[in-house]
C-alpha cells in the first residue's frame, strides 16, 4: 500500500509532492494528462500577489503574504526564474480611491511590507507609458513575476528526486473506501492503495472530493483570456499594473513575464465545464479595451499568442484545505484561485504538517536534497562554456529550435530529467522552443523526431498534448512511418 | 589568428541561393570558400519540394527541388569547395567574422575577406495567432507539414482547410489531395491569390478544390485535436462580415499567410534592411550597407521561382570574389532606386555605375494585380525603359534590366513605376 497519494499535478500538488518527499513516506503523485503544470498551472498571470486584496483572516489572506515571502528561497533551490518587480494597483477617479485606500489598509491588516501610496504624477515617473488618468495608485515592492508551470514542473522533479514516484496519464475515475485507507480506481482500469489521499485535482475538485464525502462545496470554473506580446514589447511596464479589484476579480493586468514578454488580461467569464479553454473574439476585445485604460499605447500588433485560462473559483469565497468531512486521510486543497500560485508554497508546508499529524509522526530523510539539478540554458553561456559543453556532450552543438536557440542536447535533458517531458507541448513548456518568431514552424518536425528517438515510439505516437492530440495521422503512401 | 580559420569567402547557407553563390564565388578566382549549413543536408527547402517545376529558365527543363538542388551540390563538389553541415552561425559581425557550433567541431570564430547571407526565409506564424478558439493539435504551417509529408514520409492529416494561397499553400493542397486527403477549401484574406497563376489552375482547379478569396477563418474547434474551422468572407477592412459563415468539419488547418526573410543575423551585424522586402538594403553587386557582406535569395527578397534566386545569388558570389581580391569599387552610390506609383518595392535599392558590368536587373512586385500598364523606369523626366505588361500581379515577380550604357553619367533617382497606356489612334 501506498503511504500518500497525491490527486493532480499542477503547482498545489507538486509543491505538496515536494514537501513530502522530505519524509520517509512512500508517495505518488497521479495527473490525468501527459505531463503536470497542464491546467490552470500553465494557464494564469504568472504573478507572485503582494497580498494586499485578500479578506484578513481568511485562508487566502494568511497563505498569500506567508506564501510570498517564500519565493525567493524556493525558487532559488529549484532554479526557477522569479522577479519581484513590484506591483502597482492604479485609480482612475476620485470614486476609486476608498477601494484603492481599503486595498491598502487590509494589506497592512495581513502584513504586506512595503505598501505605498503614490499620487498619479509619482506614478507616472514610475511607469511612463501608463494613462495620463490615473490620479493615485498603491504601490507593492513585494509583488513578483515567476513562470508557474516552471514551478511545478521543478517541484514535481526535485520531488521525484527525493524518492516521489509520478504517474502521468492516469485519471481518478472513482475512489472506494478500504481498510486503512482508499482505493482509487483509474480510468485505465488499474487500482491504487492508498493510506492518505491528497486532493489537488483544481477544476476537477469537487468532483474527487464528492467521490469520498457529501458535498460540501462546488468549483465553477470563470474562464480568463490573456494576449501574449512579442519581448520586443517586454519594457512597456517594469512593474505589474492592477486596476481596482472588482467583485469578478483582480481586473485586467498588464506585466512583463519572467521571460521577458508582454502578458495583458485576464477578463473573467463564468463557463459551463472545464473543457472550455478557448479565445474568444469578445473575450479578447473586452480585454483590449480595459487595459487601455492603464495604458493606452500596448502594440498589439506584436502580439504573438493569446490563451485562456480557468480559474477553479469555489461556492464558498475562500480556498478549501483540511481532512473531508467523514473522511480520515481524505486531504482536500480545493478552490485554489488566485492568489493560489503566490499561497502555494505555503499551503504545500501547511497539508505537509496537517498529514503529519495524521500519521501521528514522520521521520525526516536525512538525505534530503532540496536543490534541483540546474538547467543549462545553452544560448546564454559564455562563448568559452559553449565549446566547453559541446565537447562534454555533441548534442549541445546542434541548434534545434533556431528562433530560441535551443539545442538537442538541452531537449534531451528535459525529457530525460524526472517529471520530463512527454510531448511536443512539454517540451516547448520547458524550453520555449516554438514560442519565438517561428511559433514552431521549422523545429516542430525535429522536436517530434527527438520525442519519438527518446522514448522509443514510432513518430505517430508522439503527441501534442493530451492522448487525443494527435499530431500525425498515418504514414503517406510511399511512407514508412519516419 | 591562424590560417585555419581564416577564409576568403564564407557563405551563410546551403540552400540554392548559398550553392550558386559558392559556385560563382569559385568561377571568379576564389579558392578558399565556406558554405556553412545548418541542416543535416544541403539544398534547403529545395529537398522537400518533389514537385516539379523547377529549372525552367536556367537549365530549360523542369525538374523536381531535389534534382534541382543535386545538380548545384554536384558542381559544387566537384570544384572541391569545402561546406558543413549541421554548423549554426550564432552570430556576424560587421568585420566579417562569425561564430558557429557544430557537433564535431564544436564552438569557433572565423575571419572572412567576404561574407555571402543565404539564409533564405521562414514562414510566417501569425496567421492563427488572433484567429478565437481552441490550439490543438492540427494546425501546421505548410512548409511543416511539407517536412513531414515528403521527408518523413508522415501524414498530417485527412480532412484539411488551408488558410492563405501562398505558393507552398496550393502546393501542400495539391500533395495532401494526392495522399488521399480531402482538402474541403483554401480560404485567402486578399481578393486575389498572393501565388503563381500556374499554381491555382494545377494545384486548386484541376483537383477541384474551391478557392475563397477575401475570406478568413473565424473559429478554430476541437479540445485536442482539430475538430472544425469556420470561415467567413471579409470586408474592405478585413473584418468578418456576419451571415457569411461556412462551416467545415476538418482535422486539420494548414496556414500558408506568407514568408519572411531571415535576417536575425543580418540585424546582429548591423545591416540595414528595407522595412517592405524585409531583407538586407543591397546595391548592385547584392552588397548589403555593411562592406564585404552580401545578401542573395530569399533572405532579400521573397522569390516565386528558384531560377531568379540561382540568378541572384550567382550575381552575389561573383562580386562577392571580386570584393575579396580588391577588385570592387566601394564608394557611395550614384543612383538610388525608388518605387513609384503601383510598386511595392525594387532590388537592388542602390546603383554605383561605375561596378556594373553589362547591364543591371531590376527586380520589383507590384502592388496590386492589373492589367494592360507600362512599367517604367524613369530618371527625372526621362524614360530610361519601358516594357508592356498585359498582366501584373503581386504575386509574380516582375523584372526590368537596363544596359549599362543607358545609365553611365547619371546620379539621383531612378524611379520605377505603373503608367497607363496611352491610347495610341
Amino acid at each position: 500500500m501506498i503511504d500518500i497519494t497525491i490527486i493532480g499535478g499542477g503547482v498545489i500538488g507538486c509543491l505538496i509532492g515536494r514537501e513530502l518527499s522530505r519524509y520517509r513516506v512512500k508517495t505518488l503523485l497521479v495527473e490525468k494528462d501527459s505531463d503536470v503544470a497542464n491546467g490552470t498551472t500553465k494557464a494564469n498571470s504568472a504573478i507572485v500577489h503582494a497580498g494586499f486584496d485578500c479578506k484578513p483572516g481568511t485562508l487566502k489572506g494568511k497563505f498569500n503574504v506567508e506564501g510570498n515571502a517564500m519565493y525567493d528561497r524556493i525558487c532559488g533551490e529549484l532554479s526557477v526564474p522569479f522577479k519581484r518587480n513590484g506591483s502597482l494597483v492604479v485609480a482612475f477617479s476620485e470614486e476609486e480611491l476608498p477601494e484603492l485606500h481599503s486595498l491598502e489598509k487590509k494589506g497592512k491588516q495581513n502584513g504586506v511590507p512595503g505598501l505605498e501610496l503614490l499620487s498619479g504624477d509619482e506614478v507616472r515617473r514610475k511607469e511612463p507609458r501608463l494613462s495620463k488618468t490615473i490620479v493615485e495608485a498603491l504601490y507593492a515592492p513585494t509583488g513578483g513575476i515567476v513562470a508557474p508551470w516552471d514551478l511545478a514542473i521543478a517541484a514535481a522533479e526535485n520531488a521525484m528526486d527525493n524518492g516521489m514516484e509520478l504517474r502521468l496519464d492516469t485519471e481518478v475515475a472513482n475512489i472506494e473506501r478500504i481498510e486503512g485507507g482508499y482505493r482509487l480506481l483509474t480510468a485505465k482500469g488499474d487500482a491504487i492503495e492508498t493510506r492518505v489521499a491528497i486532493n489537488c485535482a483544481g477544476l476537477y475538485s469537487d468532483h474527487i472530493h464528492n467521490m469520498v464525502s457529501e458535498p460540501c462545496f462546488k468549483i465553477i470554473p470563470r474562464r480568463g483570456e490573456y494576449f501574449v506580446l512579442d519581448k520586443s514589447e517586454g519594457n512597456h511596464v517594469s512593474h505589474t499594473i492592477f486596476q481596482c479589484p472588482t467583485p469578478n476579480g483582480k481586473g485586467i493586468l498588464i506585466s512583463p513575464s519572467v521571460h521577458g514578454n508582454l502578458i495583458v488580461g485576464p477578463n473573467a467569464e463564468q463557463v459551463e465545464n472545464p473543457d472550455h479553454v478557448e479565445t474568444t473574439a469578445a473575450g479578447l476585445s473586452a480585454v483590449r479595451e480595459a487595459a487601455t485604460k492603464s495604458s493606452p499605447d500596448v502594440a498589439y500588433a506584436a502580439v504573438i499568442t493569446s490563451f485562456a485560462g480557468l480559474r477553479s473559483t469555489p461556492d464558498t469565497g475562500d480556498f478549501i484545505i483540511g481532512e473531508a468531512k467523514g473522511a480520515p486521510g481524505f486531504f482536500d486543497v480545493a478552490g485554489i484561485e488566485s492568489p493560489g500560485l503566490t499561497s502555494a508554497p505555503a499551503i504545500a508546508v501547511h497539508v505537509a504538517r496537517l498529514v503529519r499529524s495524521f500519521f501521528g509522526n514522520l521521520t525526516f530523510k536525512t538525505d534530503f536534497n532540496p536543490v534541483r539539478r540546474p538547467v543549462v540554458h545553452f544560448s546564454q553561456l559564455p562563448n568559452e562554456a559553449k565549446a566547453a559543453r559541446i565537447k562534454k556532450d555533441p548534442r549541445f552543438g546542434r541548434i534545434v529550435c533556431r528562433c530560441e536557440r535551443i539545442t538537442e542536447g538541452e531537449i534531451v535533458d528535459a525529457i530525460h530529467r524526472n517529471a520530463g517531458a512527454t510531448t511536443v507541448d512539454g517540451i516547448k513548456r520547458r524550453l520555449r522552443p516554438g514560442m519565438g518568431r517561428c511559433q514552431g514552424g521549422f523545429c516542430g518536425p525535429r522536436v517530434v523526431e527527438i520525442l519519438a528517438r527518446e522514448l522509443h515510439i514510432p513518430m505517430t505516437e508522439v503527441r501534442k498534448d493530451r492522448p487525443a492530440s494527435v499530431l500525425l495521422t498515418g504514414v503517406t503512401k510511399i511512407g514508412t512511418g519516419g | 589568428m591562424t590560417s585555419m580559420n581564416t577564409y576568403e569567402i564564407i557563405i551563410v547557407g546551403g540552400g540554392p541561393a548559398g550553392l550558386a553563390a559558392a559556385i560563382e564565388a569559385h568561377k571568379g578566382g576564389s579558392q578558399n570558400i565556406l558554405v556553412l549549413e545548418r541542416d543535416r543536408e544541403l539544398g534547403g527547402i529545395l529537398m522537400q519540394c518533389i514537385h516539379n517545376g523547377f529549372g525552367l529558365h536556367i537549365f530549360k527543363e523542369e525538374l523536381t527541388g531535389p534534382e534541382y538542388a543535386e545538380r548545384f551540390i554536384r558542381e559544387m563538389e566537384s570544384l572541391g569547395i569545402e561546406y558543413r553541415l549541421d554548423t549554426m552561425v550564432l552570430e556576424l559581425r560587421d568585420d566579417r567574422t562569425v561564430d558557429i557550433i557544430s557537433s564535431q567541431h564544436g564552438f569557433e570564430t572565423l575571419q572572412a575577406k567576404a561574407v555571402v547571407l543565404a539564409m533564405g526565409c521562414r514562414e510566417r506564424a501569425r496567421g492563427a495567432i488572433n484567429i478565437p478558439g481552441t490550439r490543438p493539435a492540427g494546425i501546421y504551417s505548410a512548409g511543416a507539414a511539407q517536412r513531414f509529408v515528403n521527408m518523413e514520409g508522415l501524414m498530417v492529416g485527412k480532412r484539411v482547410v488551408v488558410l492563405g494561397s501562398g505558393d507552398i499553400g496550393l502546393i501542400m493542397a495539391r500533395r495532401m489531395t494526392l495522399e488521399g486527403a480531402k482538402v474541403l477549401a483554401v480560404a485567402e484574406i486578399l481578393p486575389y491569390s498572393g501565388g503563381l497563376t500556374r499554381n491555382i489552375v494545377q494545384c486548386l482547379d484541376d483537383y477541384d478544390i474551391p478557392l475563397y478569396l477575401s475570406h478568413t477563418i473565424t473559429n478554430i474547434e476541437g479540445r485536442d485535436r482539430v475538430e472544425g474551422v469556420t470561415i467567413a468572407k471579409v470586408d474592405a477592412t478585413r473584418q468578418p462580415i456576419p451571415g457569411t459563415e461556412i462551416h467545415y468539419d476538418c482535422d486539420t488547418l494548414l496556414l500558408s499567410v506568407g514568408l519572411i526573410p531571415e535576417n536575425e543575423l543580418s540585424k546582429s551585424a548591423g545591416i540595414r534592411l528595407d522595412p517592405v522586402t524585409g531583407g538586407p538594403v543591397v546595391n548592385e553587386c547584392m552588397e548589403t550597407s555593411v562592406a564585404g557582406i552580401f545578401a542573395c535569395g530569399n533572405v532579400v527578397q521573397v522569390h516565386d521561382l528558384v531560377d531568379w534566386v540561382t540568378e541572384e545569388a550567382r550575381k552575389a558570389g561573383h562580386h562577392a570574389a571580386r570584393f575579396a581580391q580588391g577588385r570592387l569599387k566601394e564608394g557611395s552610390p550614384d543612383l538610388v532606386t525608388r518605387a513609384g506609383h503601383g510598386i511595392r518595392y525594387v532590388v537592388p535599392h542602390t546603383i554605383r555605375v561605375g561596378n556594373l558590368e553589362l547591364e543591371v536587373d531590376l527586380m520589383m512586385r507590384v502592388t496590386e494585380p492589373c492589367k494592360n500598364k507600362n512599367l517604367v523606369v524613369r530618371h527625372g523626366e526621362t524614360l530610361v525603359k519601358k516594357v508592356r505588361k498585359a498582366h501584373l500581379t503581386p504575386g509574380e515577380m516582375e523584372s526590368i534590366k537596363i544596359p549599362v550604357e543607358k545609365l553611365r553619367g547619371l546620379s539621383g533617382e531612378l524611379n520605377v513605376c505603373l503608367e497607363e497606356v496611352a491610347h495610341e489612334a
